[in-house]
């Protein structure tokens, strides 16, 4: 018997071989996949056993992290609630995180590979070291602002956005999306309230957890025009060029033909670039763009940012929220010829042109800086658990060079022209130059069209303070002069926080 | 003088020296589960260990004085692996527990204090069975009695209503008596009694069913007729299969059968028509279970989850998916004893309670348990090789494989080698019954080893009296050489 017994042995072997290289496989191989898996609860635990780190921004905590003594540690909490809540993000037991809380996650739960020495040191101090804090570079004043003259808006819009950047930083002031939510209720530890509380957020009319300042494209209408007019100076145009205008105007091929919002609007047969902007002259613009052509105007947008895949909100190495690329549409056919029609319509920001709110800021903080677009950005600091160790702070970095220095103080004088005397005349404020472009589009359904307005203020001594771009969805008639008015109280908002300076 | 002693060896010494050691290595366990858990190591957190040290050393005595040529590795390995089930289980009670009542957690309570009930109860009957047993050859003069307890045991959960037969709201496998809050697992004592019938059986019966055989396709075939018990035992297992809805147990039945029958009869036929049954009548059963339902919708879930880890993870998949996780979580090194999660997993004081444990101790710590299961099998195959009875070597050989088999369909479930089946982890899940079980069935080891490695001459005395012992001469297998034709 001695022989199928020592045979069994072998089997053994076998069995346990078997056993030995399943666990290899399971505890070596798949072990990353397991660890964090999203079924994995134990992550989200060992995540709340450590303090999470502070959000704030210009001494104002947004979010912060309290104790439970539950199975959770601590509870994330939202001090300023829906206020910045589409800046900030949240960050959910189950659900998916978002934001500045999704991008900076590892440095805020203090497990990132900069924190090493931390971890390191609790080992042998036996104390659990909270996580590291982020500042951001929002204006608290800026930011509730933006957000109270939105909520508040005399055309009575429920949804819409702002966004507010230093044109010589490219750092974010303000950045709202309306309607806003509260990501109190979604971050909570039961996670069957909290998902509750997102369903009721996801169904609601309005979409209040859409970031339209970054995420949404809708038609510029004539803020585009400024592209249009950059184009223009860009290949031999002067602000005083004249070109041909009238009250309305038929693109070869095209049906219907362009006409102005109003009949006292450039009804002359030729008005100079500057006047054509001034009064927002669609027969001027979309004339000049048929003549410019498709793959100017396309490049010029391009120039702007137009097109931009790649770009993220959050630090400037690319880390940060995605931002939607604005998009120009064809304008062209099938076989790479002009399409007149769609050009035209093009040329004043209709047709498949499609814009974020930020890259309608971003358009007016080139301008401001003088042709020198920086990268947009919302993490100015990483801060160490002990909020004394710098672990980065934001080096404002170019992004783009749409315009020359020249061809950009001729859009300024252009923009700043506009707000004088022409459709942005809300927008002023004293003692600073105000520059900006209003924008009606037309949606085509039978919603008001949106109002748009995108401007900078340059103080006296010819700093570029802010660039903002307004937009208020189906607002109707007069929508972008009241976005051009809530853009002023923006900008004086910025003002006032920087000291008047 | 000495070389002689040397041949007889009795190395009880060795035994307590790794007793000793297992204890240390199980204490150094618990103290390391408190640091991490209460952030301070208790000033009795050696007291729980102490009682089980203090029992083990007491099992070490008896076999001493009453089997004192067993094999010097079993109980340590099987000390160590118990002790770390109660710390281990203890370990889980704490993390249940509020932290205001962490430190002072009574060491009867909870799910570990039990298991150390259980333990000390196990040990003292697993010394009984040392007394009363004094020659393993005894035990074959009731082997139709047990034989026959056996098949009620089996059979009295599946008959039972389910109110009194099932106990966890996780399975619905029928497994238990449960009376009055009180539960036992018969199927664990009944694995021993069908051994101790199927080894008595074959020992007998061993000659007819291998000599008279048909040649088909080279291997020799069993004449129609003698194929009887095995299809019988083949019916049983697939009624606790459709009965009692568990997997686990019918494999664990079928497979044991089989593999007694191949040592009895040394025909690989034998366990090719096993594997052909059992395989038929696994994927019969699936099949039945996607198109028919009822019975064996069980075991097509199993398989299904089997498949596909991640299909219903919110439903029945949870409990297999979370002890993949916890796993995977623990990696190479593990978090540690006590800083894990293993409360994760539902029900991990029971099957799931190698995954558990895999979480804080991994892939390295899991290695080196399988190491000292493997350590005690082999000891157990050793000892049945060693043994000139064929009763002996059957009933042993039987055991160990039955440990085998039972460890690899449980751990090869946890981490999804094979379905999971439920089946309990020897000496280290919570539960009386499986740990009385398998701590008889080292007693068993214990008696046949020690019957296997003592001197041939000393048969009267525990002791050889000084006399010139010669070697035992190698008889293993003489009595059992099997005639052919």
């Amino acid at each position: 018997m001695n022989a199928p017994l020592r045979r069994v042995g072998v089997v053994v072997m076998v069995l346990f071989g078997l056993l030995f290289a399943n666990l290899n496989w399971v505890q070596a191989y798949k072990a990353d996949e397991y660890r964090t898996s999203d079924y994995n609860g134990r992550v989200q635990v060992a995540e709340y056993e450590r303090k999470r780190g502070i959000i704030e921004a210009g001494g104002t905590p947004l979010a912060t992290s309290r104790e439970t003594g539950g199975e959770l540690k601590y509870l994330r909490s939202y001090p300023k609630g829906e206020l910045y809540a589409h800046a900030l993000g949240y960050k959910p037991v189950n659900l998916a995180d978002t934001g500045i809380e999704k991008s900076e996650n590892e440095f805020l739960a203090g497990t990132s590979d900069q924190l090493f020495a931390d971890r390191v040191r609790d080992l042998f101090t036996g104390n659990q070291t909270a996580g590291g804090n982020i500042l951001l570079t929002l204006s608290p004043r800026a930011q509730e602002m933006a957000f109270r003259q939105l909520a508040e808006n005399e055309k009575n819009v429920t949804r819409g956005a702002a966004v507010a950047i230093d044109p010589a930083t490219g750092a974010i002031q303000a950045l709202v999306s309306m309607p806003s939510f509260d990501p109190n209720p979604l971050v909570d530890h039961d996670s069957k309230k909290a998902e509750a509380a997102y369903k009721q957020l996801d169904n609601a009319k309005d979409g209040p957890l859409k970031n339209r300042a970054l995420a949404e494209t809708l038609p510029p209408g004539s803020t585009f025009k400024v592209i249009t007019s950059a184009a223009a100076l860009e290949n031999g145009y002067t602000p005083s060029t004249q070109i041909p205008a009238g009250p309305s105007y038929l693109a070869p091929t095209a049906g219907v033909p362009i006409r102005n919002a109003a009949t006292s609007i450039c009804p002359e047969s030729q008005v100079t670039l500057k006047e054509a902007l001034t009064e927002s002259c669609n027969t001027g613009f979309a004339r000049l763009g048929v003549t410019l052509g498709a793959e100017k105007l396309k490049a010029e947008a391009r120039k702007f940012g137009f097109e931009d895949e790649e770009l993220a909100v959050g630090r400037l190495n690319g880390a940060g929220q995605a931002v939607a690329a604005s998009r120009t549409g064809s304008m062209q056919t099938p076989d790479g010829r002009d399409d007149p029609p769609t050009l035209a319509q093009s040329s004043i920001g209709q047709n498949d042109v499609r814009m974020t709110p930020l890259q309608g800021a971003m358009i007016a903080a080139a301008v401001a800086n003088n042709g020198r677009q920086m990268r947009p950005y919302l993490v100015q600091q990483q801060l160490g658990p002990d909020r004394t160790t710098d672990y980065y702070t934001a080096v404002p970095k170019e992004l783009r060079e749409p315009v020359s220095p020249q061809v950009a103080r001729d859009l300024q004088d252009m923009m700043v022209s506009v707000v004088q005397s022409g459709t942005g005349t809300k927008a002023k404020i004293s003692g600073y130059r105000v520059g900006g472009k209003t924008g009606t589009a037309e949606t085509g359904g039978t919603n008001g069209d949106q109002g748009w307005f995108i401007g900078f203020a340059i103080n006296s001594a010819g700093v570029p303070v802010s660039a903002v771009c307004v937009l208020l969805e189906d607002a109707g008639s007069g929508g972008s002069a009241e976005a051009a008015r809530i853009s002023r109280e923006i900008m004086r908002a910025v003002i006032a926080d920087r000291g008047g300076r | 003088m000495p070389r002689v002693r040397v041949a007889a060896k009795s190395r009880r010494n060795a035994e307590l020296g790794l007793l000793l050691l297992a204890m240390a290595v199980v204490a150094a366990y618990a103290a390391t589960v408190e640091a991490n858990l209460l952030d301070t190591v208790t000033l009795d957190f050696w007291v729980p260990i102490a009682a089980v040290g203090a029992v083990f050393l007491a099992l070490h005595l008896v076999v001493r004085f009453l089997a004192p040529y067993a094999d010097p590795v079993l109980v340590p390995a099987v000390a160590l692996v118990n002790g770390l089930g109660v710390a281990f289980l203890r370990r889980l009670d704490l993390a249940n527990a509020a932290p205001e009542e962490r430190a002072d957690f009574a060491i009867f309570s909870g799910t570990g204090g039990r298991q150390l009930a259980w333990t000390l109860a196990s040990v003292i009957l697993a010394a009984g069975l040392l007394v009363l047993m004094r020659d393993h050859r005894a035990v074959s003069r009731y082997a139709y009695t047990l034989g026959l307890a056996g098949i009620v045991l089996v059979i009295i959960p599946a008959v039972l209503p389910a109110r009194y037969s099932q106990v966890n709201p996780q399975s619905d496998a029928k497994l238990w008596i449960s009376v009055g809050g009180f539960t036992i697992q018969p199927g664990e004592f009944a694995k021993l009694a069908l051994l101790v019938f199927f080894a008595y059986y074959l020992v007998r019966k061993r000659e007819v069913l291998s000599l008279a055989s048909r040649r088909f396709l080279g291997v020799d075939f069993p004449r129609g007729r003698d194929l009887g018990p095995v299809v019988v035992v083949w019916i049983i297992s697939l009624g606790v299969l459709v009965f009692q809805k568990d997997l686990g147990t019918s494999l664990l039945y079928f497979g044991m059968f089989v593999v007694t029958l191949y040592i009895a009869t040394e025909r690989v036929s034998w366990l090719i028509i096993g594997l052909l049954l059992f395989f038929g009548g696994a994927f019969l059963a699936y099949f039945l279970g996607s198109t028919v339902g009822g019975p064996f919708a069980n075991f097509y879930t199993r398989v299904e989850i089997w498949l596909d880890p991640y299909g219903d993870a919110y439903g029945a998949g949870w409990q297999p998916l979370q002890g993949l996780l916890g796993l995977g979580t623990g990696g190479l090194f593990g978090t540690g004893p006590g800083g894990g999660q293993p409360t994760q997993i539902p029900e991990v004081h029971n099957d799931f309670i190698f995954a558990g444990m895999g979480e804080e101790i991994g892939l390295f710590g899991l290695s080196a348990l399988l190491v000292i299961y493997l350590l005690i099998i082999e000891r157990g195959l050793r000892a049945a090789l060693a043994v000139r009875d064929s009763f002996g070597k059957l009933l042993a050989g039987g055991l160990s494989f039955t440990l085998c088999l039972q460890l690899f369909v449980i751990i090869g479930g946890i981490s999804s080698l094979i379905p999971l089946t439920g089946q309990t982890t020897p000496f280290l899940s919570a539960g009386g019954s499986s740990l009385m079980a398998n701590w008889l069935l080292v007693a068993t080891l214990l008696r046949i080893s020690d019957a296997a490695r003592r001197p041939v001459e000393t048969g009267t005395g525990p002791r050889p009296s000084g006399a010139p012992a010669t070697p035992p001469p190698q008889l293993h297998g003489a009595t059992t050489e099997v005639i052919r034709p």
